[in-house]
C-alpha cells in the first residue's frame, strides 16, 4: 500500500491540502484528515462513472467511440450561432483556459457556476472594492470571526478548524477546548433538565437555550459569531448567534453601519433582532483587534442580492475607521475562484463572458447563463464539470433541452442523462493533476493519486480535441 | 392553475441550501437512493407541522409560483423557524425555484414564497422518473 501525502481535496473552496490517501492496486482504501465530503469523494469516485462516450440516437444514449463523440460535439458547436459553455468550477485552471479558447473560437458565451453562487458578490466587489487577505493571516491573527449567511459546518466542514476559531494560530489560540467543555456542560444540563421533567412529570421545557453568552458579557479569546435565518449547525457552535428574518439582511447590515458610526436607531428591532442586542454587537465589532466577516450565499441568493454585499463590504469599510476588519466570500466549488481568475486574466471578466461579437463582452443580467436561457437565446450547450439539470430552475433546464446538449463529466449526473453527447473524463484532483485556486486566491496543485480508467482523458485534452476539430470544420466552411 | 390556487393559502418562505448529508451523497452519486433520501426532503418547524396537520416522514407537496414537487416532510433540527421551510439543493428543490434574476444574473434561490399541502397518496419521484416526468427524457 502506498501513501500519497499533502493531497489537496477537490471538493469545496477551502481546498484543504493536508489529506493522506492510502492506495493499493490503483484503489483508494483509506483517506485521512478529510471531512465527510472529501472522504466520500475519494472513496466513492469509482462508482457512478460513465466509462465510454455516449451519443443520443432515437432518444436513447448509446455507446460511441471518442472520435465520434468529439466530431459530433465539434459539429454542434461549429454550427451553433450562440452556444453556451457552462460549468468549469469543478475542473482545473488548465481546462478552463482551454475552454475560453473554445468559446472564442465558436463565438459563444462562457459562464461558470459563479453565476448562481457568488455572482452578486463579484458585481458588488467591482462596484465598491474589497478589503481581503489570505486565510493564513486569519488563522494567526483574527480574534473575531463572523459567518453571515454561511453554514461552514455543512458546506466547508474544516474551515473553522483550519482557518478560524478552532485553528491554533501564532497570535491566537484555538477555541476548540472551550467548545468541547461548553458542549459537555450543555449536554449535562439537558440531561438534568430531562430528569427533572420526568420526576416532576411536567411537560418538557420548550424554551431553547440561547447560543453562548449574552453579547453584553463578551468572552475572552477568539469570538465566533453566526448570523443566519436558521439556527444552523454552525450557529450551534458559535459563541453568539443572531437569527435574522429571511430577506432582511440588508436592513440589518445597514443598521449595524449606523451603530458602528455611533448613530442611534429610533426603532425597537431590526430584522427581528432587538436594537439593544445590535448595540452590543456593534461594541463587539468595534472592540476586536482583527475581525473577519465571511459571507455565504445566504446574502447573494436572497432579496437584495448584490446590494446585500454592498452593505456588507460598506460595513467592513466603516469598521476599518475604528479597528482592523476584513471580508471574504465563502466560495463553494473547489475551483470556482480559479474559474474567475483564469477568465479574468484571459478575457478581462470573471464570468458571463460573451464572444458572439468577436471580442469579450460582459454584462451579467444579459450575458449570464440563467438570463440567456430565460430569453431562449442559446442554441446549443456544452456543460462541463457541472450539473445544471439538477440545480437550475426548471424553465431554464427546459430551454437547455430544446437544443443540442454536450456534457463532459467524469460522473453520471442528471445532466449527463439528458445529454445528446456525453464525453466522460478523468477526475481532476484524483486521477489527473491540475491547478486550483482556494477561496482566498491562493493557487494550489491538485494531485493524481490513482490512474484513470482506460481511455478516459483529462478535461483539458478533450477540449483541445474539440477545439482542433472545430477549427477544421470552420476552415472547410470558409 | 394549481400553483396559483394553492398560493392563496398559508404562505411559507422557502429556503434552499446545503446540508452535510447532501454534500456527502452528491459526491457518492446523484442517482443513488441515499442521495434521494438526503435531498428530496422539506424541513419544517415542528409547530408549523402541527398546525398544518402534516406528519413527520409523510409525503408533502411544496408549491410555488414556478411549480410544485412532492418530497418528504422532515421535522427541522434547526428550529425554531416558524413560517420558514427548507429544502436542500438538488433536482427536487430546483423544480420550484423561480428563474427570474431581476437583471442580476442570479435567480432568487432563497426566500421564495411557497405553500405546502399533505400529499399522502402521492409518490416521491426518483431522479430518473423526475427527469422523465418533467423533461421528457431519460
Amino acid at each position: 500500500m502506498s501513501v500519497v501525502t499533502d493531497v489537496v481535496c477537490p471538493v469545496c473552496g477551502s481546498l484543504c491540502d493536508d489529506l493522506e490517501v492510502f492506495v493499493k492496486n490503483n484503489h483508494v482504501l483509506i483517506v485521512k484528515n478529510a471531512c465527510a465530503m472529501g472522504e466520500a469523494k475519494f472513496l466513492g469516485y469509482a462508482e457512478h462513472r460513465v466509462k465510454t462516450p455516449l451519443i443520443r440516437r432515437s432518444n436513447q444514449l448509446v455507446a460511441a467511440s471518442l472520435d465520434e463523440a468529439i466530431d459530433r460535439s465539434a459539429a454542434i458547436l461549429a454550427s451553433a450561432h450562440y452556444p453556451l459553455l457552462y460549468g468549469w468550477s469543478n475542473t482545473s485552471c488548465e481546462a478552463i483556459k482551454k475552454g475560453i479558447e473554445l468559446a472564442e473560437e465558436v463565438g459563444g458565451v462562457i459562464d461558470n457556476t459563479t453565476t448562481i453562487c457568488h455572482g452578486p458578490s463579484i458585481l458588488s466587489i467591482q462596484d465598491v472594492g474589497i478589503a481581503s487577505c489570505t486565510l493564513g493571516q486569519l488563522r494567526h491573527r483574527a480574534d473575531l470571526v463572523i459567518y453571515w449567511g454561511s453554514n461552514p459546518w455543512s458546506a466547508h466542514p474544516r474551515h473553522i478548524e483550519r482557518y478560524t476559531a478552532f485553528s491554533e494560530g501564532r497570535y491566537q489560540d484555538s477555541e476548540w477546548h472551550g467548545y468541547v467543555l461548553k458542549s459537555r456542560a450543555t449536554q449535562s444540563q439537558k440531561r438534568l433538565q430531562r430528569a427533572a421533567d420526568l420526576v416532576s412529570k411536567t411537560e418538557a421545557s420548550e424554551e431553547r437555550e440561547s447560543a453562548g453568552l449574552p453579547l453584553t458579557q463578551p468572552k475572552k479569546g477568539r469570538k465566533l459569531i453566526v448570523v443566519d435565518v436558521r439556527r444552523t449547525r454552525s450557529a450551534e457552535i458559535a459563541d453568539y448567534f443572531l437569527q435574522v428574518e429571511p430577506g432582511k439582511d440588508y436592513e440589518l447590515l445597514q443598521a449595524l453601519r449606523l451603530l458602528v458610526r455611533y448613530e442611534e436607531l429610533e426603532v425597537e428591532a431590526v430584522a427581528g433582532i432587538p436594537v439593544e442586542v445590535l448595540e452590543d454587537l456593534a461594541d463587539v465589532l468595534i472592540g476586536c483587534d482583527f475581525g473577519i466577516l465571511f459571507f455565504g450565499v445566504g446574502l447573494t441568493m436572497s432579496q437584495g442580492k448584490h446590494r446585500n454585499i454592498d452593505a456588507a463590504i460598506s460595513l467592513t469599510r466603516d469598521l476599518n475607521q475604528r479597528t482592523k476588519f476584513l471580508i471574504m466570500p465563502m466560495r463553494g466549488h473547489f475551483n470556482v475562484t480559479g474559474a474567475n481568475t483564469v477568465s479574468t486574466w484571459q478575457t478581462g471578466y470573471p464570468y458571463a463572458v460573451d464572444f458572439s461579437q468577436g471580442f469579450p463582452y460582459y454584462n451579467p443580467g444579459e450575458t449570464s447563463a440563467i438570463d440567456i436561457l430565460n430569453r431562449g437565446e442559446a442554441d446549443a450547450s456544452l456543460i462541463i464539470a457541472s450539473d445544471p439539470v439538477a440545480h437550475f430552475p426548471k424553465q431554464t433546464v427546459q430551454h437547455i433541452l430544446k437544443n443540442p446538449l454536450i456534457v463532459i463529466d467524469p460522473l453520471e449526473t442528471p445532466t449527463s442523462l439528458m445529454a445528446d453527447v456525453v464525453i466522460p473524463s478523468a477526475l481532476v484532483g484524483v486521477e489527473v493533476e491540475g491547478t486550483a485556486y482556494r477561496m482566498d486566491h491562493v493557487p494550489l496543485p491538485l494531485k493524481k493519486v490513482v490512474e484513470p480508467p482506460r481511455g478516459l482523458l483529462a478535461d483539458e485534452e478533450i477540449l483541445e480535441k474539440i477545439l482542433q476539430r472545430v477549427r477544421v470544420l470552420k476552415e472547410r466552411e470558409a | 392553475m394549481r400553483e396559483k390556487a394553492a398560493l392563496s393559502g398559508a404562505r411559507f418562505v422557502l429556503l434552499t441550501g446545503r446540508t452535510i448529508y447532501q454534500g456527502v451523497e452528491k459526491e457518492k452519486g446523484k442517482l443513488s437512493q441515499d442521495y434521494l433520501h438526503s435531498v428530496a426532503i422539506c424541513e419544517m418547524d415542528p409547530e408549523d407541522m402541527t398546525v398544518m396537520k402534516i406528519k413527520e416522514n409523510s409525503n408533502l407537496r411544496v408549491v410555488t409560483e414556478s411549480g410544485s414537487v412532492v418530497v418528504k416532510a422532515v421535522k427541522s433540527m434547526r428550529q425554531p423557524h416558524p413560517g420558514t421551510i427548507f429544502m436542500p439543493y438538488g433536482p427536487w428543490a430546483s423544480l420550484v425555484m423561480t428563474s427570474d434574476t431581476d437583471g442580476t444574473g442570479m435567480p432568487s434561490l432563497k426566500g421564495v414564497p411557497a405553500t405546502v399541502e399533505a400529499a399522502l397518496g402521492e409518490q416521491i419521484l426518483d431522479v430518473r422518473a423526475l427527469l422523465r416526468e418533467y423533461y421528457g427524457r431519460e
